[in-house]
């Protein structure tokens, strides 16, 4: 716990004085996530409980998935974030790469009820590098007012600008959207991956998106896409459910969620290789995954923890509008980050390219 | 030093600034030449297949490099870098992420078995071909790829597929919109610096105030204040819906497109074209107007014979600056631009912060300096030659 300072090389003195900020206090760690009411939701379920057991503060940091700010870091020696949160597909190409620490599940402790934590994580929400926390899902939204008499319900009314006219958000990365083209195109939810995985399957995708291309505005951040929803610059979007619930409940915003095919996907907590205060991140990664602090997390968005043992401790109210929630989960998607992982290099650069064209 | 002459002490005092430019300014952008040209990454990780290959006729499969690969995925694997090498040689071939992952488990289960037996992958020409090229650290492969050419497996050079022909397409995009911006500058910026030049003193300082006024704004501040302006739902398109001049479902587009790039970008760069031209404006005897006016000349004539001429300097000057600065805008077409109004800089910082392609990022750099150097020492002296000066 002594090297939570980088020590000073005369080379790293420029370096240095821009990187040297108060994360590099003695009993700091510093976090990275997705921003906006996500980070809100983690800070006060996990990071000020921590902190105020502990006395090690936290530095929030904002970021926007994907693994290249951690790559440069790590290549370069500068790591400036221990703990990260990640998504699956990340987490596996992280990991492989060497991005992260390796964490044994054995050490994190039992749910409240007793139940060891191997047996408490639901299936896939325990990682070689990764300690899962919630399950969150890309849903469509869509502002009410934008639709005053039929409201759009299905993925098939996200492509169909003559019923349901009005401009669409989509995100800057292909996850999901992908497969709702191919799905509103016709593909059964069970055949997705398998058809997008051939070149034709993928241009068809992308001639489905095509459909809308002129009427898309292109967010790269939850807290953009909120804003766009909730400003009326889009009448549709493509969104996460927990961000939108929040503005739904807490801003009082008239937005609505279609559950109709939610792809749902899970986050990590991963601790950065090579960071300087790993046993410090590993404390913070056992407390702050362990059965009451997920659960509180929902109070504040709504995703679902992969807690067994956190279910008890979540308000009916609150259930019912996590992705989980059984009326929610009816024709679900499950995220397929395995696919991603191998097939999702090409995918991305074609997807950034045709945002362009 | 109480020997040196004053010049040389003079020397010591610049020094710390010629220091300051090179490792800040020089170095990084040697640099970034150099990474357009000089990708070692697949070099490093498999120096015994490069040794292999240098050898090699192109013919076939050569029964050699196997070997090579082979002990270089054992050692990529030992030394925890075959996720590094596996996605970096997936950006030259899709798929080769998954074969090198296949092939390297099965060598960790048995470090004696053929590649081709592995995996049928191993057994195509172009595949060793290609790995032949991209083992070498010298490359010109980034600067084809920044201007939409890819070597293709038999080696020549054709244009990209259609799906991902992309950059020329920005870079004439970007030339298209600075020069709309800078012609935007001129017609509002001419007459501007010209009521601040012809102003009285008082009004002067407030014309000159108003100008600076955004300087002394973030960018950003500024970019989210034009978005309250124009977004849909924004200022001018409430004002607009409630005068009646356009109906609920005619909201103008303003802004997350090519318009809204402009206009911001215009706003932002005005400043930068009234100024110079001002300065020259004001430096202007006025006895050249009055002189032409009491011969008897049309004050249209005054203007286009005597005054515009004068003031070509200004204009080339606030022109130039304005064109230049627009060619590397980033911030504001990220915040307003949307789809369509992405500029060079931005597919720049896309691949320098999203796909990790240094090496295509650092071309596309090289690319844009190489533009501007070009503009920087040509424009003044066609300037100079078509007359513009005074």
């Amino acid at each position: 716990m002594l090297v939570a300072c980088p020590k000073v090389s005369s080379a790293a003195l420029l370096g240095l004085l821009i990187a040297y900020g108060p994360a590099c206090a003695a009993d700091a760690l510093t976090i990275a996530s997705f921003g906006g009411q996500y980070t809100a939701s983690q800070k006060k379920s996990q990071y000020d409980p921590f902190t105020a057991s502990t006395g090690v503060t936290i530095k929030s940091v904002d970021y926007n998935g994907g693994l290249a700010e951690l790559t440069a870091q790590v290549r370069s020696g500068t790591v400036s974030w221990d703990v990260v949160d990640v998504e699956l597909q990340d987490l596996d190409l992280g990991c492989a790469d060497g991005l992260f620490e390796k964490i044994d599940p054995a050490q994190l402790p039992a749910g409240s009820d007793g139940v060891p934590a191997i047996a408490d994580f639901v299936t896939g929400s325990l990682h070689d590098c990764g300690v899962g926390t919630v399950v969150w899902s890309n849903v469509l939204a869509f502002s009410d007012p934008a639709f005053p008499d039929a409201k759009p319900s299905r993925i098939e009314d996200f492509f169909d600008l003559e019923r349901f006219p009005g401009r669409r958000g989509l995100p800057k990365r292909p996850h999901a959207i992908l497969e709702w083209a191919l799905m509103a195109d016709g593909v059964a939810p069970s055949e997705v991956y398998r058809v997008l995985a051939t070149p034709e399957g993928l241009d068809r995708a992308f001639a489905k998106l095509d459909t809308v291309k002129d009427h898309a505005v292109f967010w790269e951040t939850g807290a953009q896409m909120i804003q766009l929803l909730a400003d009326g610059e889009v009448a549709l979007s493509a969104a996460y459910n927990g961000r939108v619930q929040s503005a739904i409940s807490e801003d009082a915003k008239p937005l609505k969620i279609i559950w109709d095919r939610q792809i749902w996907n899970a986050d990590y907590y991963a601790v950065v290789a090579g960071t300087g205060a790993k046993g410090r991140a590993l404390d913070f990664i056992r407390f702050a995954t362990d059965t009451v602090p997920l659960a509180e997390q929902t109070k504040y968005i709504a995703y679902g923890p992969v807690r067994r043992s956190s279910q008890p401790l979540i308000a009916p109210a609150i259930a019912a509008t996590l992705p989980t929630a059984p009326a929610n989960f009816s024709n679900a998607l499950a995220f397929d980050a395995a696919w991603w992982t191998s097939h999702g290099d090409a995918i991305n650069e074609r997807y950034a390219a045709w945002l362009v064209q | 030093m109480n020997a040196a002459s004053p010049s040389r002490a003079g020397w010591v005092l610049v020094l710390p600034l010629v220091a300051f430019i090179a490792i800040a300014f020089l170095a990084p952008i040697a640099i970034m030449l150099l990474r357009s040209v000089h990708d070692p990454e697949i070099a490093d990780l498999m120096p015994r297949t490069r040794k292999a290959l240098a050898r090699w006729d192109g013919v076939g499969v050569p029964q050699m490099a196997a070997e090579a690969v082979t002990a270089d995925l054992r050692e990529a694997v030992a030394t925890n870098q075959i996720g590094r090498l596996a996605q970096r040689l997936n950006r030259e071939r899709n798929g080769f992420r998954t074969l090198v992952d296949v092939t390297a488990r099965q060598l960790d289960r048995n470090p004696e078995a053929q590649l081709a037996r592995i995996d049928p992958g191993w057994s195509d020409p172009d595949l060793w071909r290609l790995l032949a090229r991209v083992t070498s650290p010298w490359t010109g492969q980034h600067l084809l790829n920044a201007l939409d050419v890819t070597v293709s497996a038999d080696g020549t050079m054709v244009r990209q597929d259609e799906a991902r022909r992309l950059y020329v397409e920005v870079f004439l995009r970007t030339a298209w919109v600075a020069a709309l911006v800078t012609l935007i500058c001129a017609l509002l910026g001419y007459p501007y610096a010209y009521a601040m030049a012809a102003a009285a003193p008082s009004l002067r300082a407030l014309l000159l105030f108003l100008v600076l006024l955004p300087f002394w704004t973030s960018l950003l501040v500024r970019a989210t204040a034009w978005i309250v302006l124009l977004q849909r739902r924004g200022v001018i398109n409430e004002g607009l819906v409630a005068m009646g001049v356009i109906g609920e479902t005619g909201r103008l587009d303003l802004i997350y497109n090519m318009t809204g790039t402009i206009i911001v970008m215009v706003h932002v760069l005005l400043p930068f074209f009234v100024l110079p031209l001002y300065s020259v404006m004001a430096g202007l005897p006025t006895s050249y107007v009055r002189a032409s006016a009491s011969l008897g000349a049309h004050p249209m004539r005054t203007f286009a014979r005597v005054y515009l001429p004068l003031t070509y300097p200004g204009v080339a000057a606030g022109g130039l600056l304005v064109f230049i600065l627009s060619l590397g805008y980033y911030v504001t077409p990220a915040l307003v631009g949307g789809r369509t109004g992405q500029l060079i800089s931005n597919q720049i910082a896309f691949h320098m912060q999203r796909s990790l392609n240094w090496g295509l990022a650092a071309a596309l750099g090289t690319l844009l300096l190489l533009a501007v150097l070009l503009l920087a020492l040509t424009l003044p002296r066609l300037a100079e030659r078509g007359g513009l000066r005074a």
